[in-house]
């Protein structure tokens, strides 16, 4: 009994150590996906953006280091409609001139139990930036990991869709954005 | 045999229902898809959407209506050619009620829209996205909209026909009681 507790015990201390040792910081853009949902005359709709950038430093024996960063070319936009596409990128919605870069920057991750996370930051769009928290689940498997989460915002605190288009009825203000991040461990440095 | 004069109020009321709907929705078809995207726009096809599927569902109570009664027969003083041919274009004409509505509800599932009927209700789309097969459903659901206009035109002039000149009782069959004679 206490030499199976003990092994047991041994067991954990080797797994944490083995995991402490792990650093998630290679994202792997091309299996990675940003995605959103919105409704349009209550028709439910999803889009994507195909373009992105992200940077990560996970380390779940270091969480106060974990950083995040993601940056999305808007002009990468899939509405779901290529009409809708045209649209989006125009001055009322994003205003991907002016404005060709979203980004959200990681403030603090907290654990919250099991593989299950909060991450808070600044979600910046349309040049305008406020605070989000994410609920996030990390899934790994060997040195492959994998972040999943969404939040959701309403399009009118950024502007994202002006005049006309700020007429709720038609296009909802929720937008659920989904995000799917694989991101590859290295050794952590010493 | 049970001979009847006229369509009973049931058909009548399906007809011109049916009418009235097609009446609104294909003008709002024609006007809409040249629109520029505007909340508008998203509103009008919504709407165009809902009339058809109501249109749908119309015709498939007109043609139970249609198994289960017996249709007022063509006065005789009409040759057999013409009831033949009287026939032949209400028949098309139901088949239109169904395929005009069913061809736009297919191209709007291939393009990506569901048809969430009058916002509340959403449909199943019967076709996964694939934008080559919507713009091809564009083309059979504006094609059968082109034939369903023609035979509307046909239907009438028909009509008119019928009452001017040949003046027979085909029109006040298909008109409420205290209107027709």
């Amino acid at each position: 009994m206490n030499f199976m507790r003990c092994s047991l015990l041994l067991s954990l201390l080797l797994i944490c150590n083995q995991v402490s040792a792990l650093e998630f910081n290679q994202v792997q853009t091309s299996e990675s996906s940003v995605t959103f949902g919105y409704k349009q005359m209550n028709v439910p709709l999803e889009g994507k953006f195909n373009k992105f950038s992200s940077t990560m430093v996970f380390d779940p024996a270091k969480m106060a280091n974990a950083q995040a960063r993601l940056e999305i070319d808007v002009t990468s936009i899939d509405t779901g409609s290529a009409e809708g596409d045209d649209a989006v990128v125009g001055k009322l919605w994003f205003n991907a001139k002016a404005f060709p870069t979203a980004s959200f920057v990681s403030t603090g991750l907290k654990a919250v139990g099991g593989n299950r996370f909060e991450a808070a930051g600044k979600l910046t769009i349309k040049g305008k930036t406020l605070n989000v928290i994410a609920p996030v689940t990390f899934q790994a498997t060997g040195t492959r990991g994998i972040f999943e989460g969404g939040f959701t915002i309403n399009r009118l605190d950024y502007a994202i869709g002006e005049g006309e288009w700020t007429d709720l009825g038609t296009v909802a203000n929720e937008i659920q954005i989904k995000f799917h991040i694989v991101v590859n461990a290295s050794p952590a440095k010493k | 045999m049970n001979t009847v004069e006229r369509y009973n109020n049931t058909a009548i009321a399906l007809h011109w229902l049916i009418a009235l709907l097609i009446f609104v929705a294909f003008p709002l078809g024609w006007y809409m898809s040249d629109l520029q995207l505007s909340p508008t726009k998203l509103q009008l096809f919504s709407y165009h959407k809902w009339i058809g599927i109501t249109v749908l569902v119309l015709a498939l109570m007109r043609v139970i209506w249609r198994f289960t009664h017996t249709p007022p027969a063509l006065p005789d003083s009409i040759s057999k050619l013409q009831q033949m041919g009287s026939h032949v274009v209400h028949g098309i004409l139901y088949l239109l009620l169904f395929a005009v509505p069913i061809s736009g509800w297919l191209m709007s599932s291939a393009k990506g829209f569901k048809t969430v009927l009058f916002g509340v209700l959403p449909l199943p789309d019967l076709l996964d996205k694939d934008k080559a097969l919507g713009h091809l459903l564009e083309v059979v659901h504006q094609s059968l909209n082109y034939i369903l206009l023609l035979l509307v035109v046909l239907h009438v002039a028909a009509l008119i026909k019928h009452r001017f000149i040949d003046h027979d009782d085909v029109l006040t069959r298909m008109l409420p009681e205290g209107k027709s004679k």
